[in-house]
């Protein structure tokens, strides 16, 4: 029959010749061609000795970001909740006290604030949508845990550590 | 000597066991283990030669093959069919007959034959060679004629009929 | 004769430490071909570059869960992997593995025994070996695993007969059946036997691959036919145990190869250099064991370039090439001898 998409190939399946069945001279090819796999350079990378160079918009883990004063930026508006399109972000706003005011740059602060990794696609639309420069997409991976609980990351997780020049020399001098 | 009546009593302990066990693939495996210990009478015997042959055809093929059969047909004690108080009486008689045989030949060798005692060294390779190719020449070539026989018959029997068409 | 017996106990405790070390490592180091051979590392996270990989799969086979099916033949089930090992370690007695060594005066012959008839002592091993196979396969009373076994039954029995034929035109060359002998005849490098005889060795090798159903040949254990073939029901240590025997069993063979087309110890100039002789034994102990790892990565680059034949490719091949030209090769090695005995 007429093939429509005159793109049929008939493939002929002779027997064998001598040579052929020998296997010989395929074998020997076939050997040639592992070889110099087995000294090509491997592209693997090592991942834990050994990272690859991360993009610099590249968007892991969120951070909760401090001001110059080591107080809290974070004014719990709630438009990073707001702006969540995977609806990961919650938070509780609460009052800042008198003797608060070294800890919170503004007002009002989030006294609960929690990311649910499970949920969260890292677009960096909380990033975008800060006025205050609070969150940012600046972290490592989000690293695997057994339970499900455990992605609800809390404050606890999400803040930075207060920026101390103390901590920094001890650990160049070490 | 001691050795020897161990040995010897480990190959016909496990004669009789190839005998009186009811499952197929126990029995050849016993018959394995009977052989095995001839070997080791072979070597008693210093016949290298013979004990490492009986080693490679009869425990390393034949009866690997005798296995495979068996491990094939599955063969237990359900399948066993019932034998006839004839065929035992027929066996118990052949049996009486061959045991006859052998007592008789027993007592017609003489020890003394150099082939049976004489050269103690006769088992070795260059030894056994050189006997078989100039004394028995005649029946080695005609056992080997036989065996050829065999395995025309076997290849004929395993080939399909070519129908004429 | 106390201190000969002592002798060759401690040449058979390290002929069979190496043996099993050997086929420790040999499993690091078929992952590790494996990797390379598909551009990636292979285990690499146990010790330095891996080295530790081999205790912790042992670890492992020991502290995991030993099961033995409710249908399966109890005794013979156990059976199975013991004789596998036992076959696979009593096949290296009669390999030469060096010369003399001259220890306090006493002279100490580096091979465990040197029958007369060695290279058929090894035949009649390698041929039990299958014992293991066929036994552990019906007793585990699972279809697959009998499968398994029947095609290693059906596969060694018909490549031993290539072998065995492919070494008779070997024997007609050197005129002796022990190992020490074939080995000692091949001094320096030009007496090595696989100039005379390339073809020989060529059904040897395909042979030995069908023994130690290495990959092209391993339909007994064909993964993706016989779900694991014979071990298809075994499990922690037992199964450690065949694995362990397919690797001491290519070891074995190796060797065997090594010593019997390829000079064994003997190496290029090894009395022209004016050594004194404990030296030049250390260095064909050495030399042999590069041959046998040499052989033993061949091994290895096999597995991972060729596919798996299917079964009646592997008959065929068994029968309808090798063994006629096992023969083909008895009659010219007769022949040729004949001519070089008549006129030269």
């Amino acid at each position: 029959m007429q093939s429509l998409s005159n793109r049929k190939k008939v493939i002929e399946q002779k027997p064998m010749t001598f040579w052929e069945r020998m296997y010989l001279p395929a074998i020997a090819k076939g050997l040639g061609i592992t070889i110099r796999h087995f000294f090509k350079k491997i592209p693997t990378v090592k991942y834990p000795e050994e990272q690859r160079p991360y993009s610099k918009n590249f968007r892991g883990q969120h951070s909760l970001k401090r001001d110059e004063q080591g107080r809290e930026r974070c004014t719990a508006c709630g438009l990073c909740a707001l702006s969540c399109p995977a609806e990961a972000i919650t938070m509780v706003a609460a009052e800042r006290t008198k003797d608060e005011l070294h800890l919170y740059r503004e007002e009002k602060y989030a006294a609960v604030y929690e990311i649910n990794m499970l949920r969260c696609i890292f677009c960096g639309l909380c990033e975008e949508a800060c006025p205050k420069e609070a969150i940012y997409l600046d972290g490592p991976h989000v690293t695997a845990e057994y339970l499900r609980k455990d992605f609800i990351y809390g404050k606890d997780k999400l803040v930075e550590p207060v920026f101390d020049i103390k901590n920094l020399k001890q650990e160049t001098t070490n | 000597m001691s050795i020897f009546y161990f040995v010897a009593f480990l190959a016909i302990f496990f004669a009789l066991m190839t005998i009186f066990t009811k499952n197929p693939v126990h029995s050849v495996l016993y018959l394995v283990i009977t052989f095995f210990t001839l070997t080791i009478h072979y070597i008693l015997l210093n016949a290298q030669f013979l004990a490492v042959v009986n080693f490679i055809v009869y425990m390393g093929a034949i009866m690997v093959l005798f296995l495979f059969v068996l491990m094939l047909l599955n063969l237990n004690e359900d399948t066993e069919p019932m034998k006839s108080n004839l065929v035992k009486i027929i066996g118990a008689i052949a049996g009486m007959c061959l045991i006859a045989t052998f007592l008789g030949a027993f007592r017609v060798i003489q020890p003394t034959n150099e082939l049976v005692a004489g050269n103690a060294d006769i088992g070795l390779v260059k030894n056994l060679g050189k006997v078989l190719f100039n004394e028995f020449l005649l029946p080695f070539e005609i056992s080997s004629i036989l065996l050829l026989t065999a395995m025309v018959g076997a290849v004929l029997l395993a080939k399909k009929e070519v129908r004429k068409a | 004769m106390e201190a000969f017996i002592l002798e060759k106990l401690i040449l058979v405790a390290i002929v069979f430490t190496i043996s099993l070390v050997i086929a420790m490592y040999s499993t690091l180091a078929e992952r590790k071909v494996a990797g390379f051979m598909q551009d990636r590392y292979g285990p690499n996270r146990a010790g330095i570059g891996g080295i530790l990989q081999p205790l912790c799969d042992g670890g492992k086979f020991f502290f995991k869960e030993e099961i033995i099916p409710a249908g399966a033949h109890k005794v013979l089930f156990v059976v199975g992997p013991t004789l596998a090992i036992i076959t696979a370690c009593i096949s290296s007695a009669v390999i030469p593995w060096g010369q003399t060594l001259t220890i306090g005066g006493r002279e100490v012959v580096l091979q465990v025994a040197d029958i007369n008839v060695g290279v058929l002592y090894i035949f009649g091993v390698v041929a039990l070996g299958v014992y293991g196979i066929m036994i552990g396969g019906w007793a585990s009373n699972n279809k697959f695993s009998l499968m398994g076994a029947i095609r290693a039954a059906s596969q060694s029995i018909s490549y031993e007969i290539g072998m065995g034929l492919s070494i008779i035109a070997l024997l007609m060359v050197t005129g002796t059946l022990s190992m020490g002998e074939i080995v000692a005849q091949q001094s320096g490098f030009v007496n090595w036997n696989i100039w005379v005889q390339p073809l020989g060795f060529l059904i040897f090798m395909t042979c030995a691959f069908a023994e130690c159903n290495r990959v092209p040949f391993d339909l007994p254990e064909c993964e993706t036919e016989l779900v694991g073939g014979y071990h298809t029901e075994y499990s922690s240590m037992k199964l450690g145990l065949y694995m362990f025997s397919e690797y001491i069993n290519m070891f074995v063979s190796s060797a065997l190869m090594a010593a019997l087309y390829f000079g064994g110890y003997n190496f290029p100039f090894m009395y022209e250099l004016g050594l004194s002789q404990n030296w030049i034994t250390i260095i064909g102990v050495l030399v042999f064991f590069l041959k046998i790892f040499g052989f033993i990565f061949f091994f290895m680059w096999i597995r991972w370039t060729l596919p798996r034949f299917r079964y009646d490719q592997l008959m065929n091949l068994g029968w309808k090439m090798l063994i006629p030209l096992a023969i083909a090769n008895i009659v010219l090695t007769g022949v040729i001898t004949i001519i070089k005995d008549t006129y030269f």
